[in-house]
């Protein structure tokens, strides 16, 4: 069985297990020593042995966990030089609910730091590497998680995504990712970003596979006030066709500058699949969407720039020792963060100055607001909206890190879900110049059977095939 | 400006730790005393990934105070952030309110509030070093177990007129507190703390002069000295002609010194924004019945019951209705003997709190039930006021029963014709010459022959009856 182990989804290998055709330990160890010889610098701790078995229906597959996610006394560090061997006291609540029913935690995986980027270059821990090509991104900030399981160095994996980092490297990757409604996953023990935007989800090789691991993250914490219980159970899909399902395209957004021809041809192509399966495309507009990404870079550094505050050299992580207070916030936060994160930090406290609250922070907010009311209005006429996940395939390491506002274009179709707090999943819709790209498809909040369901019916019918990079590393 | 009368305006902000359960944001009990950061988690460590939830009793605390305040409660309330960094923030935030606040307006008193909000309370630091402050300390460390302690900020209006009346108000806001039973409003522990905003105009304008921040004063006492010396040296600066600076400061109890903390231009831009991780309060209608169901009689009400059911002069009526613990010490008094007159009682009340000072009667050696029998015996004559201002001293020094204590030390009152006249008499004989110009008319040297026959009767003779039996005798009547 053992060559075969990595052939497996996630669903199949939990099959497998219950059959009694798979070991648990085998699986375990099968991933555990491909992450343990990672080449594609996707992980930042890899567990020495399987933690120990908890029965239940992720039947023992194991997770690959971004590093943003606290893990009780296993170095959660969020890709930061601030968090260098920060071992917490507790595990999030995400986590602890996948290790509860089932996925032992196989290691943590890199991310930019603070989940600030869209290349996964930002990390203290250097660049992740994409598996379909080692000269290139795999797309940020849930990079590492997204290139170990395109690289099948795990089944499945955690994420985060504030503004696109769940989808954006999953498009990158050629894998699904999932960000849920605000909300619907708890995000107690989850580093902040930008707690208003961030969410937990799953990058897994297919719908079913992040069917089931969504299944289990949703709920209602009481220790996230923002929580809200999932209005229904999490189906595993199982839809061939999308029968009188309405799709609407923004047309403007998906037929502006930067959007790479590959990917739009992509793109296109995936819309006809979906008139084959029986979908109708109607076109939308999205009028607030040039303002977006704008209101998104001031409300995510502002959010932010308070967040991180708590790294002041106190309590844990780094501490820059000198003989004044202010001497050592200075030097610590001048030496524990990177250049992304001092520059969001710097953004974010400006734009909530006194005196500048209201031009930048209020008036982002009342562009949120009418993002969401866009949105909205699209549900109104269609059932869910598809554009492509990112406007480019994987671009080149250190291509974009020298012009931040380009690497921002990155999140450009995946900005307005994240401010309007809605679904939405990122799967493979074909390659362009023989790298993945992705097909977004978001829904209105709590919709996301909707969504799965008909990602599944894309993904048959399109059979996209993502094996080639599973031991390619 | 020099030359104009001035007179000071002075607004407080008093912080009241809440005696909830557990911490306002997360599970942790409240603790004092106990070993340092043993009453810690993830949440009020301010660790990455903690998130905070409200605490349901803080804000039915909230509302609670909001009503005895008679303020406008928020239909909806949110919590912002407060950001700056300190050792005993943990977050780099306070997580308190800004621009709805759970309740607005309302009055206590005579003296209007502004608003009250609910907030979290910071960690303790404790600085090694000579200096006791951050700044030139060795080393400090920092104690969570305070940290995350339900705070409400009550802000007056500024409208308090001198320490005096500032100490008095702030007295009857203790008792609210107190009498609600939502704080220990104890000051030297912390529970209740005080800042007072000061400034001095001209009397009769409205206009409201340069204002100084005066902060953390921890006792009565400290503030009306603290208000005081500020007072005074404002006034020394706008009478030598020149003009206030913004500014917080720091009082010394012990060397009666003010210092800066900080200047307008170093204070702070917190840089407040609504709080991510929590969402509004909604404040319903289930909430507003649990809080006024809960609330007890407040001193407004009791002051107006002491008057028109007890028939309490309202000098009395105010005095205990606004110190709670000594009106319950006078309703125990009236309990132990009911036939008492409420007034006589009141008056022996207070004649004993005289005694005490900042002690509580409940705390001192006079239990209720031996200051009624006291008030009895001056009601039936057994004693008269001087013997049972004796036997009220030695309450005060070593309790007891003042029935023995009378008894002991023979103060029972001397009085009637048959034991006073000849005392009387033999005064009057002692001093022919006053006895003289009393006959004539002229009633000057009265106090002198009763001081005589105190003396003789070591002071348990009543000084009416003396006078007529002097009038009697010399057939003045």
């Amino acid at each position: 069985m053992a060559s075969d182990i990595g052939a497996l989804s996630a669903a199949a290998a939990a099959a497998a297990i219950a059959d009694g055709g798979l070991a648990r330990d085998e699986l375990f160890e099968h991933y555990r020593a491909r992450a343990a010889a990672d080449q594609l610098n996707a992980f930042t701790w890899v567990a020495e042995a399987e933690p120990g078995a908890v029965d239940g229906p992720l039947g023992g597959v194991p997770l690959a966990v971004k590093d943003l996610f606290c893990t009780e006394g296993i170095p959660s560090q969020a890709g930061s030089k601030i968090l260098a061997g920060y071992c917490p006291p507790y595990t999030a609540t995400a986590v602890a609910n996948l290790e509860a029913a089932g996925a032992p935690l196989l290691g943590k995986t890199n991310q930019d730091e603070f989940a600030m980027g869209s290349s996964n270059e930002n990390s203290a821990y250097g660049p992740v590497l994409n598996p379909w090509d080692h000269g290139r991104v795999p797309g940020g900030s849930s990079g590492g998680s997204a290139a170990a399981v395109a690289g099948g160095l795990a089944p499945w994996a955690l994420g985060t995504d504030t503004g696109g980092s769940i989808r954006q490297p999953a498009a990158l990757c050629g894998i699904v990712g999932l960000k849920p409604t605000y909300g619907a996953v708890s995000r107690y023990g989850m580093i902040a970003f930008a707690s208003s935007l961030d969410s937990a989800g799953p990058l897994t090789r297919d719908v079913t596979d992040a069917a089931l691991c969504y299944r289990h993250l949703v709920g209602r914490d009481s220790a996230d006030a923002t929580s809200v219980a999932f209005p229904e159970p999490i189906e595993i899909p199982s839809s061939e066709r999308l029968d009188g399902v309405k799709l609407a395209v923004p047309t403007a957004l998906v037929e502006g500058e930067g959007i790479e021809p590959g990917v739009r041809a992509s793109f296109e192509a995936a819309l006809e699949t979906a008139r084959g399966l029986g979908a109708t495309i109607i076109s939308c507009e999205i009028p607030s969407a040039p303002y977006a990404l704008s209101a998104y870079y001031v409300i995510a550094p502002a959010e932010a720039s308070s967040n991180l505050s708590r790294f002041d050299g106190v309590r844990y992580g780094l501490r820059v020792e000198q003989a004044h207070l202010d001497e050592m916030y200075t030097e610590t936060r001048h030496d524990g963060f990177g250049a992304e994160v001092k520059r969001r930090i710097l953004i974010g406290t400006y734009a909530l100055s006194s005196g500048y609250y209201d031009a930048y922070y209020g008036r982002a907010q009342r562009v949120r607001t009418v993002v969401a009311q866009d949105l909205a209005s699209i549900f109104e006429q269609a059932d869910m909206i598809v554009t492509p996940t990112s406007p480019t395939v994987a671009f080149g390491l250190g291509e974009r890190t020298a012009d931040p506002l380009s690497m921002y274009l990155s999140d450009l179709f995946t900005i307005p879900m994240s401010l309007a707090g809605t679904p939405a999943i990122s799967i493979p819709s074909g390659l362009s110049e023989g790298l993945p790209v992705g097909l977004q498809i978001c829904g209105p909040a709590f919709s996301e059977n909707r969504i799965l369901s008909a990602a599944h019916a894309l993904e048959q019918a399109i059979g996209f095939d993502g094996s080639v990079t599973w031991g390619s590393d | 400006m020099a030359g104009a009368e001035l007179e000071p305006v002075i607004g407080l902000e008093i912080h009241v730790q809440l005696r909830t359960a557990t911490k306002m944001f997360c599970g942790c009990a409240l603790g004092f005393g106990e070993p340092p950061n043993t009453r810690t988690c993830p949440v009020c460590l301010g660790l990455p990934g903690a998130l905070p939830v409200a605490n349901a009793e803080a804000i039915h605390y909230g509302l609670m105070i909001g009503m005895a305040l008679e303020s406008e409660l928020a239909p909806i309330s949110t919590f912002h952030r407060k950001n700056y960094f300190y050792p005993d923030l943990p977050k780099g935030y306070q997580i308190s309110q800004f621009d709805l606040p759970l309740c607005s307006g309302g009055k206590l008193g005579e003296v209007n509030i502004h608003r009250v909000h609910i907030e979290e309370d910071a960690a303790k630091l404790n600085h090694a070093g000579a200096s006791g402050r951050i700044e030139g300390a060795d080393s400090s460390i920092v104690d969570f177990n305070r940290g995350g302690t339900p705070l409400a900020e009550i802000v007056t209006e500024p409208e308090l007129g001198s320490a005096e009346q500032a100490g008095e108000w702030l007295r009857l806001l203790r008792t609210t507190l107190r009498t609600l039973g939502v704080s220990d409003v104890n000051m030297e522990e912390g529970s209740l703390r005080c800042d007072a905003n000061i400034s001095l105009r001209p009397v009769g304008t409205d206009q409201l002069g340069t204002k100084t921040e005066l902060k953390n004063m921890n006792s009565f006492r400290f503030i009306e000295r603290g208000i005081r010396a500020e007072v005074d040296r404002q006034r020394a600066i706008i009478e030598a002609g020149e003009t206030v600076t913004q500014e917080t400061l720091h009082f010394d109890p012990k060397s009666e010194s003010i210092t800066s903390l900080r200047s307008k231009e170093e204070a702070h831009d917190y840089r407040y924004f609504p709080e991510p991780d929590l969402p509004p309060v909604m404040i319903t209608g289930e909430m507003l019945a649990r809080a006024s169901a809960a609330l007890p009689e407040l001193p407004a009400a009791r002051e107006l019951r002491y008057i028109e059911a007890l028939s309490l002069s309202p000098e009395s009526a105010r005095l205990f209705a606004w110190r709670a613990e000594l009106a319950d010490y006078f309703d125990a008094v009236c309990a132990a003997d009911k036939s008492l007159d409420r007034q006589l009682a009141a008056n022996w009340v207070t004649e004993l709190q005289g005694r005490l000072g900042e002690e509580e009667a409940e705390d001192s050696k006079v239990t209720a039930a031996a200051l009624a029998q006291l008030a009895a015996m001056v009601a039936s004559s057994q004693i008269n006021q001087g013997g049972a201002k004796q036997v009220l001293d030695q309450l005060v020094a070593a309790g007891g029963d003042p029935a023995a204590i009378v008894a002991d030390q023979g103060l029972e009152a001397v009085g009637g014709a048959d034991e006073l006249a000849p005392i009387v008499a033999a005064a009057l004989e002692a001093n022919p010459e006053l006895t003289e110009r009393l006959r004539g008319g002229d009633m000057k040297p009265i106090g002198v022959i009763i001081g005589e026959v105190m003396k003789q009767t070591r002071g348990r003779a009543d000084g009416k009856e003396v006078t007529a039996l002097v009038r009697e005798q010399l057939g003045l009547s």
